[in-house]
């Protein structure tokens, strides 16, 4: 049987909205849940609510057979015992410890030696040995990231939940640690729920995800499944990807690497992609559609395919194909028009290599 | 110099803080922390003594603690001795005076310290109580070292409770700053004058320290 961390409950604010959720999470290995939305969604308290940081009024969370929370019968698991780690999203390290002891902080019930190598262990980890003396305001952002993550780790805790673990970072760094974090929770075979509104974080990190809007769960499931078909334009319009669907890089020349998508095989630029899985993503807008069979075009990627179905917004309108894998397109009414396009017809889907986006997943 | 109402002053103004640090901690961190609607009530009770003439409060005090009150009898039955007029019946009135000098800069300082630093320690396993000790206090020693020198310094002041309360008695009530009103009132100005200088130049000593103190940690 596998252990799995199974929540459903109600938190209420006084004057301001319910919250509600529902969400399972394997705690025997490595896997991360996604809590995703605009912010305002409610996925902060959410994650509250599963640290023990907010009582939720209604509601149950079973974690494996020991229950955190059983609002009927009164039962609420103070964050003490919950054996999790959590990671803030501002980091919240202790100013006046050094790095060493803001690691240490948590280990409790160790001798004095294997505390110390422990902290010893969880540099190495996150890379930052040789900084153990400082204090969290000489390092940088990335590094003060690390060292939270460390200090949340270093107890070694059933379940780590993340908030926003990226979000006060710059760019570039953020690129490096999001594959980091998951390489880390990975070797560490950590499960985790990290709660984020950014996509490609979603994407790269996730492996199932829980779609959260105005306080309620409106879809959850594998993240592909999500991105790829929301179940409503509601979560369509939070995912904010028209395309999503797994792939694998075949081989990278060039600059330019061959995907397998489904069926098919497709041109994407990559910038710095190795050969593995990666997430296909493609805005609807992006794509051109061409009635019949395939001309020869400057675009890399020519799908022949079938219109499934065709929805009207406003003065546009969108259309999912089936080309090898689930595509959809959007285009302005007039072209439908011109090219009379119906459900059931066939059509050459052109994209250029640059539209076709890969994120990869470590 | 009348040395025997500067040592009782300094020993009553001592104990007086020490009193304020055991109570006004834990009513401080309650006050920072709790979310309670009712909690101004008791933010109003603890400022009273700002807005108060000392008169005020001392009358209540005296009656509080007198013979015929039930404090006043339990002490009676206690000790045999009565607490108006005595040094016990003193330090009440200072610690009550005093309470918002100590619990205001405490309660500040502790609502100054980032409440997720507080959640982290205890996600990290440790009880709210060590947390406190780990954590909170570290963080806002300066709000505590400044509610302890305003107790101090405010009880040293203190005047008109102490003449309610204590009355003018040599060696058991008798503080510095109704020493000076008596030197005065016998026209003795120079002997006024010199335990009024020791007392500014103490006040303005301590005040010098604590705030020296607090920029060295701004800096940090």
């Amino acid at each position: 049987m596998t252990s799995e961390l199974v929540a459903s409950f109600e938190k209420r604010f006084p004057g301001g909205p319910v919250i509600s959720a529902q969400l399972r999470q394997p705690i025997d290995g490595f896997s991360v849940t996604v809590l995703f939305g605009p912010s305002g969604s409610g996925k902060t308290t959410v994650l509250r609510c599963l640290a023990g940081l907010e009582r939720p009024e209604a509601g149950t969370i079973h974690c494996g057979d020991v229950t955190w929370l059983d609002a009927a019968r009164g039962i609420f698991l103070p964050p003490q015992r919950r054996g999790i780690g959590y990671l803030f999203q501002e980091y919240a390290l202790f100013p006046h410890l050094s790095v060493a002891q803001n690691i240490a902080y948590g280990l409790t019930g160790l001798s004095e030696a294997e505390r110390r190598r422990r902290v010893v262990d969880m540099l190495d980890l996150v890379q930052l040995a040789g900084l153990e003396a400082r204090h969290p305001k000489q390092l940088s952002g990335g590094q003060q990231q690390r060292v939270a993550l460390a200090r949340a780790l270093a107890p070694r805790p059933q379940l780590l939940l993340l908030d926003e673990p990226l979000s006060a970072l710059d760019a570039t760094i953020r690129d490096q640690l999001r594959q980091a974090i998951r390489r880390l929770l990975r070797a560490l075979d950590m499960p985790a729920v990290l709660v984020t509104h950014d996509r490609v974080e979603a994407l790269s990190l996730g492996d199932a995800i829980v779609v959260l809007d105005q306080g309620k769960v409106c879809q959850s499931g594998p993240v592909h499944e999500v991105f790829g078909r929301p179940r409503d334009a509601a979560v369509a319009h939070i995912v904010g990807v028209d395309t999503v669907e797994p792939g694998k890089v075949l081989h990278v020349a060039e600059g330019l690497a061959t995907v397998a998508v489904g069926g098919v095989e497709l041109v994407a630029l990559a910038p710095d992609i190795e050969d593995g899985a990666v997430s296909v993503c493609i805005r609807a807008e992006d794509v051109i559609l061409e009635k019949g069979a395939a001309t020869p075009s400057s675009a890399r990627n020519r799908l022949a395919g079938q219109i499934r179905t065709l929805s009207f917004e406003g003065p546009m309108v969108r259309l999912s194909l089936a080309c090898g894998f689930p595509l959809t397109a959007l285009v302005t009414r007039q072209a439908r028009e011109e090219l009379a396009l119906q459900e059931g017809d066939q059509v050459t889907a052109l994209i250029k290599a640059p539209s076709i986006h890969l994120v990869p997943r470590g | 110099m009348d040395w025997t109402a500067v040592w009782l002053t300094l020993r009553l103004a001592a104990l007086t803080t020490a009193i304020l640090v055991a109570l006004g901690l834990p009513l401080a961190y309650w006050l920072a922390t709790s979310a309670w609607r009712g909690k101004f009530l008791v933010e109003a009770v603890v400022a009273l003594p700002l807005v108060l003439p000392p008169t005020v409060l001392g009358f209540y005090i005296l009656v509080a603690i007198g013979p015929h009150s039930p404090l006043g009898q339990l002490y009676e039955t206690l000790t045999g001795r009565l607490l108006p007029f005595s040094f016990q019946g003193l330090l009440i009135a200072s610690v009550l005076y005093s309470f918002p000098f100590a619990v205001r800069p405490f309660a500040a300082a502790f609502a100054a310290v980032d409440w997720r630093l507080v959640e982290a320690s205890w996600c990290l396993g440790v009880s709210r109580v060590r947390t406190v000790v780990r954590i909170v206090l570290p963080l806002s020693w300066a709000g505590i070292l400044t509610g302890m020198v305003l107790s101090f310094a405010h009880t040293v002041g203190e005047f008109g409770v102490v003449l309610m309360v204590g009355g003018n008695i040599p060696g058991v009530t008798r503080t510095v700053s109704v020493a000076i009103y008596d030197e005065v009132q016998a026209l003795n100005y120079a002997a006024a004058n010199t335990t009024a200088l020791f007392l500014l130049g103490l006040s303005f000593v301590v005040l010098c320290v604590t705030y020296g103190l607090q920029h060295r940690v701004a800096v940090l």
